[in-house]
């Protein structure tokens, strides 16, 4: 497998970076409590676990932290020809009047947060939702932007990006294909 | 991962990966059940239509809510069963539901086969509701379903199919899916209920047995079955009174099961035929699980179908 772009000891560096401009940059919202980190399954909510944890140990928050599986809110559902695997979404408190962090591993076409907005907003009607991914790949094809970005690259059309955690991968980084 | 066809006419003609994919897709449908709204907007834009030419209350409100869930729009098919004639005509209904753009067509009949024969001809998804004596797909997964979740496994269950095995297509998609998933399955009632010749059809992991205490020793599960009252005119059970005395799944005869042993029953029950209150209503029972499972496994299996 080839070197990769990001790797683990970065790929934490940076999720560090992201938890503490969150910290800086929405404090007020922050003081009014009720702050809830939701990943996007599957490396989403792993990344949004370590993003948790990061507030909490090092920043002192006290935050929840849940998971979104946002199959059946996807747009192409028979159109695809392989029905993408139904996951459960595991949300620990009431949305409603709370501040969410929305977690994604890549940001692509927009198409998954579209998705994950209408999921969230099934929940109820949180205060604010911002968005936060590892990688900004561009190639949007919705009006969505992200809120915290730890890495934008451009990669063409046919190239991948594959994002690896040691959660559940064997190896951790992330890779251009 | 997806179901090789566009259609869900029985267990027999299911993989045993398909079947575990349909019992892993509902998990998650069945959670959505405890949050306060219970849909999600994945079918939206498609019609299914329900045609159901056999009475049914629980089968037919079962598939309706899972179709509303996954914001389907339904349409109710009244058949006065006076006007529905086989072939051309049955055939026909469907033309004319395709015709007006029907995605799905949810379908009981009570001739074997007559599901098949929609599916072959129409260009839209087919989903057996119960067909004759043939295969009733949805409760025999609803079934593995509730003994998957209660047993964590299918594989090396003893399960007992208890009555009117016969005229059953209930036991008929739960003898297909129980053996694909590796259960020994045991088959007991009347001797005039339970033919030999479906051990023809099933290998070696089917047995049959008429003596109920010997059936039940090591059984995981039984699965009671409902007794229709003409077998009694049809003159299959002469007296009920010694039905009810040999085969009723009744209180006096819990003895002899396991005390972990589940009982399960495809409703309507009978109670006071083939099962008794006391057991109906009893630990044992996850009689009403399968109903809130039955909802999950048809959305798994309307959204399967639907990307097939």
């Amino acid at each position: 497998m080839k070197k990769p772009i990001i790797d683990s000891k970065e790929l934490n560096q940076l999720l560090g970076e992201m938890a503490r401009t969150f910290v800086n940059r929405e404090s007020s919202q922050i003081k009014k409590g009720g702050v809830c980190v939701i990943g996007i399954q599957t490396r989403g909510a792993i990344l949004a676990n370590r993003i948790a944890k990061l507030l909490k140990e090092k920043h002192r928050l006290s935050v929840e932290v849940g998971s979104l599986d946002i199959t059946l809110y996807r747009d192409d559902v028979s159109e695809i020809g392989n029905q993408p695997i139904v996951k459960e979404s595991h949300v620990p408190v009431s949305i409603e009047g709370n501040s969410i962090l929305l977690v994604d591993d890549v940001l692509y076409t927009g198409r998954t947060i579209r998705a994950a907005l209408d999921a969230l907003l099934e929940r109820g009607r949180p205060r604010m939702i911002r968005l936060a991914v590892l990688v900004d790949r561009g190639g949007r094809e919705l009006p969505i932007q992200a809120d915290y970005i730890a890495k934008k690259m451009s990669v063409k059309k046919g190239e991948k990006i594959q994002i690896q955690v040691k959660e559940i991968d064997k190896k951790e980084g992330v890779w251009i294909l | 991962m997806k179901l090789k066809s566009k259609d869900l006419l029985g267990l027999e003609n299911l993989s045993k990966e398909e079947i575990q994919l349909i019992l892993d897709t509902a998990v998650p449908f069945k959670k959505l059940f405890t949050q306060s709204i219970k849909k999600v907007p994945t079918l939206r834009g498609k019609t299914v239509a329900h045609l159901f030419c056999e009475p049914s209350t629980r089968t037919r409100a079962s598939f309706e809510l899972a179709a509303k869930r996954l914001s389907a729009d339904t349409l109710d098919i009244p058949v006065p069963l006076s006007s529905v004639q086989k072939g051309e005509s049955l055939l026909d209904t469907g033309k004319t539901l395709l015709a007006m753009k029907v995605d799905f067509i949810v379908m009981r009949h009570g001739e074997n086969g007559a599901p098949e024969l929609l599916a072959k001809n129409l260009k839209l998804h087919v989903v057996n509701a119960g067909d004759g004596t043939h295969e009733h797909p949805t409760q025999g997964l609803l079934d593995l379903f509730t003994l998957r979740e209660k047993k964590k496994q299918i594989q090396g269950l003893n399960v007992v199919i208890l009555g009117d095995i016969l005229h059953s297509r209930v036991a008929r998609s739960n003898l297909w899916g129980l053996t694909k998933l590796g259960a020994k399955v045991t088959l007991c009632g009347p001797e005039n209920l339970v033919s030999k010749e479906i051990l023809k059809t099933f290998s070696k992991s089917v047995r049959i047995q008429h003596d109920f205490k010997t059936a039940v020793k090591y059984a995981d599960a039984v699965n009671v079955l409902r007794i229709q009252k003409e077998r009694q005119r049809d003159g299959l059970i002469p007296s009920m009174e010694e039905y009810i005395k040999n085969y009723g799944m009744w209180s006096d005869k819990k003895r002899w099961l396991k005390k972990d042993c589940l009982i399960l029953h495809p409703g309507p029950m009978n109670r006071g035929v083939e099962i008794d209150s006391a057991t109906a209503d009893g630990d044992s029972s996850v009689i009403l699980e399968q109903v809130t499972n039955g909802v999950a496994i048809r959305m798994a299996v309307l959204y399967l179908l639907a990307g097939s």
